[in-house]
């Protein structure tokens, strides 16, 4: 089970709070899915709506470890003050770092992520970067203190699933005793599975539950796929190979030509 | 006088962020703060001193993945 700064969480799924069709649905997503951490994010509130404690309210009640993020976050300096605003908020040292680069792709600023990581870990953060698999800049947020890394599977919300197995099979090979967790790309539970075939930790998802025709559905497929990717990681699948081989014996086969 | 508050022009004519929070009863509302970009955490809202022109950001929990 993966462990976050010390915490052990009983659930390999993690899962956003956006783009939910009620709250109702939310919740009913939520412990369909069984995941044990929330993101978040915060913004202007509304003086007279008041939007944002309304929906804590509701996120209030899922009894679930809470991740803030800071998305939209474009600066080192937006980046650290949007953390710490949101540490006050949510009573977390926790936060899910996102620096983005590039606005088409959400691609992060991996020298901004860096920079923004060494400051919030020397203020006490725990910080779990959303980072590709690159193995440089991933070495660098471990060096900075980063205990968690966050690489993408594909861009956020395209759906599109893992599109660099051999780089996410690197990073785990380099990185054995750092908790892993595919961040954003995930489009369906075979995905989740691959992922944690190969070994990561966690998987961090939201549109493709959020936004599927049934998401409550979606969550429980989601968290099975989980489960059983996690289960086939620690039973040692065999390698594939090129060449077939019987599985049943050939010693003993009648001769009938 | 006139303050940006959350990207719109605010008359407000107290003097603290707790006189503006208080004002908008927010006051025991669950958010944070931000003056001119930087962030002003909880125990500094009484001593701080809002000014003409300031821009002040005040966030709370929202939807995020």
């Amino acid at each position: 089970m993966p462990k976050f700064y010390g915490k052990e969480l009983e659930s390999s799924l993690m899962l956003g709070t956006s783009l939910y069709p009620s709250p109702f649905i939310l919740r009913e997503a939520f412990k369909a899915s069984r995941a044990g951490v929330a993101t978040v994010s915060i913004r202007r509130e509304g003086v007279t709506s008041r939007s944002g404690q309304k929906f804590w309210s509701h996120i209030r009640e899922l009894e679930v470890a809470i991740l803030p993020n800071t998305a939209g976050c474009h600066s080192v300096r937006e980046a650290v003050t949007t953390a710490e605003m949101a540490r006050e908020i949510f009573q977390t040292n926790w936060v899910k770092l996102e620096v983005i680069g590039d606005p088409d792709t959400l691609h992060p600023d991996s020298f901004g992520l860096v920079e923004a990581a060494q400051k919030l870990t020397e203020s006490g953060f725990e910080v779990f970067p959303y980072c590709t698999e690159d193995l440089t800049i991933c070495q660098r947020l471990v060096d900075v203190g980063c205990q968690v890394l966050m690489p993408w599977g594909a861009p956020i919300g395209t759906g599109m699933g893992l599109n660099n197995i051999f780089g996410l099979r690197s990073l785990r090979a380099k990185f054995p005793d750092i908790t892993l967790v595919i961040d954003a790309g995930l489009g369906v539970p075979s995905h989740a599975a691959r992922a944690m075939e190969l070994g990561y930790d966690a998987v961090l998802l939201n549109t493709a539950v959020a936004k599927a025709g049934n998401p409550v559905e979606m969550a429980r497929a989601f968290s099975l796929a989980a489960e059983a990717g996690a289960r086939a990681y620690l039973a040692d699948a065999i390698e594939p190979r090129e060449m077939a081989t019987p599985s049943t014996p050939l010693i003993g086969q009648a001769v009938l030509d | 006088m006139t303050i940006m508050m959350n990207g719109e022009s605010y008359e407000f004519d107290g003097v603290t962020l707790s006189d503006l929070l208080a004002e908008l009863q927010l006051i025991n509302a669950r958010i944070a703060v931000a003056v001119n970009g930087d962030f002003v955490c909880r125990a500094e809202r009484n001593t701080l001193v809002v000014e003409a022109g300031d821009r002040v950001e005040i966030v709370a929990p929202q939807a995020g993945g």
